[in-house]
């Protein structure tokens, strides 16, 4: 893992790794929107609203995977001071916090006709909006840390802790609709088991997909940019100093 | 004796660390889990009755055959049941199109008496997502209907 210290060797590999992700993850993304959007047949009760399921779950799957890199980066920057993991927790906050943003907005529109409220304060949709405040607050202290650094301040491990203490929420989020009574329903996929019927799960799973590589491939792109913004940096201030 | 290397010094304060990050977690959310409920079952609030007035929310399923319309045309009667206990439920408005019988209901409201009278009724719907021409089916007929497709 360390050979990938050297950022020139992970810039090498990114480079050709990010389209590889990028293209068929749009393809599949958008396909199986295609699919749940015209070919799917209504559900039983809530008719044509269950299209949004399609946009809705891998939405939510993402801002708690995003969330989930951060802590993983987190860890291997505290422990291994790997140069790369902060980079790859860094990158991976803006689209983790985009597609919380996205599963918040499709549920809310989802809940309106289905549930009949734009929002409840239940188990699930509170640990959600945490999870989206968590997000803001993270991107704000590592931009706040990043400054502190050029301006030759301490290390950014401020930020590796909080991306490890916020990862509580993450099991919080998926055991609430368990632990307490909530509006939300209860995990319709679980170990090995579904309750979605596969018309409505085959499109959903390749969403699902097509969504994560769209999202690996994001991640990939803003790791090259805060490389080049730090080479960018470094050059700045061989050249103040000459 | 020779020394720790500092990475696994790094990585035992950070297990430590962590161990005690999900215990508090853990905690804090097991004292949440009565009051962090966002409903009562009928169970709960037949066996301790909220104070009669004060504003609860009950969560449960709508009985079969328990919706009763009364002649204004605006008001219903209905029961919500867990499978423990039963309660009687008042609600004048529009219902959302998901509230049908035999299927999950929050009602926001206050105890008058023995009967739950709801300002408010949302809809909760199970965890199961089927087409809607396949729901009247049986099991074989489902399988026969998917193979076709294939």
């Amino acid at each position: 893992m360390h050979g990938f210290a050297n950022p020139a060797r992970f810039l090498r590999l990114a480079r050709w790794l990010m389209p590889l992700m990028l293209v068929p993850g749009l393809v599949m993304a958008f396909g199986a929107l295609a699919w749940g959007l015209f070919m799917v047949p209504p559900d039983r009760l809530m008719g044509d609203t269950v299209r949004i399921l399609f946009i809705h779950v891998p939405a939510a799957w993402l801002g708690m995977a995003g969330w989930s890199t951060i802590a993983i980066s987190s860890v291997v920057e505290l422990v291994w001071r790997h140069p790369l993991a902060a980079i790859a927790a860094r990158a991976a906050a803006v689209p983790g916090a985009a597609f919380t943003a996205i599963c918040l907005a499709t549920g809310s529109i989802w809940a309106r006709p289905t549930w009949g409220t734009w929002w409840v304060w239940d188990g699930r949709l509170t640990s959600f909006l945490v999870l989206l405040f968590l997000y803001l607050g993270y991107i704000a202290l590592a931009g706040a840390a990043q400054k502190d650094a050029q301006a030759g301040g301490g290390a950014s491990r401020v930020t590796a802790i909080f991306g490890l203490v916020g990862a509580i929420n993450i099991p919080i989020i998926n055991r609430s609709v368990v632990w307490w009574n909530s509006l939300h329903q209860p995990p319709s996929i679980t170990m090995g088991k579904s309750s979605i019927d596969g018309t409505f799960l085959w499109p959903l799973l390749i969403a699902a997909v097509g969504f994560t590589l769209i999202f690996g491939g994001v991640v990939l792109a803003r790791m090259r940019m805060l490389l080049a913004d730090i080479q960018a940096e470094a050059r700045l201030r061989r050249k103040a100093m000459a | 004796m020779s020394a720790i290397k500092p990475k696994h010094q790094r990585l035992v304060l950070l297990v430590v660390a962590l161990i005690a990050l999900v215990g508090a977690g853990l905690l804090a959310a097991f004292a949440l889990r009565n009051q962090a409920s966002y409903f009562y079952v009928p169970s709960e609030l037949v066996a301790k009755p909220p104070e009669q007035g004060r504003a609860v929310r009950l969560g449960g399923m709508v009985e079969k055959g328990s919706i009763r319309t009364r002649p204004d045309g605006v008001t219903i009667d209905f029961t919500v049941g867990d499978g423990k206990a039963r309660v009687p439920v008042r609600f004048t408005g529009i219902t959302p199109d998901l509230f049908v019988e035999g299927s999950g209901v929050v009602a926001e409201g206050r105890m008058e008496g023995q009967t739950f009278v709801a300002d408010n009724l949302l809809a909760k719907h199970d965890e199961k997502y089927v087409p809607r021409e396949m729901k009247d089916m049986s099991a074989q007929q489902v399988k026969q209907v998917v193979a076709e497709t294939k």
